[in-house]
């Protein structure tokens, strides 16, 4: 197992206080991505437990992208990775994120 | 199998995540998470073995209403580790159906996906499964119906399968399969000959629902949609069956009687033969409400 | 130990118990009172026509014998592994074994344990660990599966699960394993009579299994989690 923390500093806001969402499921190339509030000054944070070992570089290209097209600040982000690829990463991230708005408005 | 394409359906329910699951069988947003992800309450046997653990640990739990009425529920996660038991899984299942007893809800729910015993905490998992046995025959007790639905791609096997089989009703769809030793087990320890897990015709006869349906051990046989599910639920939720010493010399009776006329059937399509319904090999191919009236009046002593 | 010789170790005071085809069924005399036996020898495989054997025995104890106590002999290597079985749906024979036992404690029976040769996952699972009491001989084993078939189903390498089952008592085989998560509560010593005695009797409560793990540090989550959801 390999555990990746990555921080952005993000300047967009929206409603608090609402739970935290669940989307997809750890199994053999997919993944579970919570998306909570946190109180991080700012900083959207990653947190990735992962089964496959040194791909950093390539999750944090994913993220990268990800994080610039939300701009989210004072979110956590926990990421439980049973393997998958790059493509399922970005769409479990999508559709954590499209949950987590819905639910907030 | 039938052939069901270009029949669009509801949302299958073969197909949804344990999440989804749960969020359309019950009344909408009446679901209330018991010890949900943010807690992340995820086993920890896992990681010293180099495996991924889930923020639910498999098992979402919680409270809700099936209209209107106040239920408890559990959903194992088959994709996660094939939706198996370990030590914090076991232990929500078990404080679930402890709480039944106080909180006195219309029903418990068990929405059942799981090959058994999760072998990476086997012991923690066996002991759990036990537990989970024991805590549900004390819910039946103090006159609280638990209902299992079973219809997952991972079928609902090992320990699980006992389980379910203590369970007051089954709700099973055409897709879901029940038993114990999962025929790949059985194939992988005893030799192709005993059982070719490959034949997916051969598994659906001996472990599928429709034949779990003919012999009685499943009270619904419903479409796979989730709305079919509900449905079902909202229809058997009040037919509690109380254990007593009457009920179980019945259940003996019917098992006793069951193992003399088809203990030596060697396939599924010979024991429909002899319960008498005109031509079993047919019956896999049938939609449900064909297949229903074609074995109308002929589905063995329901328990 | 020989089935015969565990019955006369356990019984110096006589017993009627008959072996059928490794179905063992009859009653013991101990010091206090008679006692139900019932279980299978030989590492027998439990199949259908074994659970519903088993369970006619419990009903006929209920029936019968009100509130007689029930010693439960395990040995066995597990359910047996036949599409037959799984074409009755033996994991329904099971259940309804289960169930029976559940009702004889429910009507006041208690229920023993003593694995003498080897318990194994299913067929342990709906008989002799639906007990209050559960104990072991010290040269009995118990199990899921050895540690060769967990590696090769899990894909986890062997030497991993070894190194691994000296710190962890959650996966590998083994009494000391059981005992530490709850499962088991103790080790019988000669003579068995008076072991046995001791725990006829005692106060039967609820499934106290998980804190006993949890007391032991062998399952340390088990407990609080299910105290939490039952409570919370």
């Amino acid at each position: 197992m390999e555990h990746l923390q990555f921080e952005f500093e993000c300047s967009g806001n929206r409603e608090d206080s609402q739970q935290a969402t669940l989307s997809g499921v750890v199994s053999s190339g997919n993944l579970e991505v919570m998306l909570e509030n946190a109180d991080l000054n700012g900083l959207c944070r990653i947190n990735v437990s992962t089964s496959a070992q040194g791909f950093g570089e390539i999750w944090q290209a994913v993220l990268n992208d990800f994080v610039a097209r939300y701009n989210l600040a004072n979110l956590q982000i926990s990421i439980n990775d049973g393997g998958a690829t790059p493509a399922v990463v970005c769409l479990r991230l999508d559709q954590a994120m499209e949950e987590y708005l819905e639910i907030s408005t | 199998m039938s052939d069901l394409s270009g029949i669009r359906r509801g949302h299958s329910y073969y197909e949804a995540t344990a999440r989804d699951r749960i969020s359309k069988l019950l009344d909408s947003n009446s679901f209330q998470e018991l010890i949900g992800p943010a807690e992340r309450i995820a086993s920890p046997h896992l990681e010293p073995l180099g495996q991924p653990c889930s923020f639910n640990d498999g098992i979402i739990i919680g409270t809700g209403n099936l209209n209107g009425l106040p239920v408890l529920i559990a959903s194992q996660e088959g994709g996660f580790m094939g939706g198996s038991v370990g030590e914090v899984h076991g232990a929500k299942l078990t404080g679930l159906l402890e709480r039944a007893v106080d909180e006195k809800p219309a029903a418990v729910l068990l929405l059942l996906e799981s090959g058994g015993v999760r072998l990476h905490e086997a012991n923690a998992g066996l002991i759990a499964i036990s537990e989970v046995i024991r805590a549900l025959l004390t819910t039946r007790k103090s006159g609280i119906p638990v209902l299992g639905l079973i219809g997952g791609a991972y079928g609902c096997f090992g320990g699980m399968g006992i389980v379910a089989r203590c369970c007051d009703a089954l709700i099973i769809n055409e897709e879901g399969r029940l038993g114990l030793s999962g025929p790949d087990v059985i194939e992988t320890t005893m030799g192709v000959e005993e059982f070719d897990s490959t034949d997916r015709a051969l598994v659906w006869r001996t472990v599928g629902g429709k034949h779990r349906y003919l012999l009685g051990e499943v009270q619904c046989l419903v479409e796979d949609d989730i709305e079919a599910f509900r449905a079902a639920a909202i229809e058997i939720i009040d037919k509690v069956q109380p254990l007593s010493l009457e009920s179980l010399e019945q259940e003996n009776l019917v098992l006793s009687q069951r193992l003399a006329n088809y203990g030596h059937s060697q396939d599924g399509a010979e024991i429909w033969g002899a319960m008498g319904i005109a031509d079993p090999q047919k019956l896999p191919l049938m939609d449900i409400p064909s297949f229903l009236k074609a074995v109308e009046g002929k589905v063995q002593g329901n328990l | 130990m020989k089935i015969e010789n565990l019955l006369n170790e356990l019984f110096p005071m006589g017993h009627a118990v008959k072996n059928v085809q490794n179905i063992l069924t009859g009653f013991g005399s101990t010091g206090k009172g008679k006692i139900a036996v019932l279980g299978t020898t030989d590492h027998l495989a439990i199949g259908v026509e074994t659970a519903l054997t088993l369970a006619d025995f419990v009903l006929m104890v209920i029936k019968n014998s009100p509130g007689q106590p029930i010693l439960m002999l395990v040995d066995t290597q597990g359910q047996r592994l036949s599409k037959k079985d799984e074409l009755l749906g033996i994991n329904g024979y099971l259940a309804h074994l289960a169930k029976c036992l559940q009702l004889a404690r429910q009507r006041g029976h208690q229920l023993i344990t003593l694995i003498y040769s080897e318990a194994v996952s299913g067929g342990f699972l709906a008989f002799g660990m639906m007990a209050d009491e559960i104990h072991t001989l010290a040269e009995a084993r118990v199990r899921v599966m050895n540690l060769p078939a967990m590696a090769r189903i899990t894909k986890l390498p062997l030497e991993q699960l070894q190194e691994l089952s000296v710190t962890s008592p959650s996966f590998a085989p083994g009494i000391e394993n059981f005992i530490k998560l709850g499962g088991v509560q103790t080790v019988w010593q000669a003579p068995l009579a008076e072991q046995l005695v001791k725990v006829i009797g005692l106060e039967v409560g609820d499934d106290h299994r998980r804190h006993s793990g949890f007391m032991r540090e062998g399952r340390k989550l088990a407990y609080p989690i299910a105290q939490r959801v039952k409570e919370g």
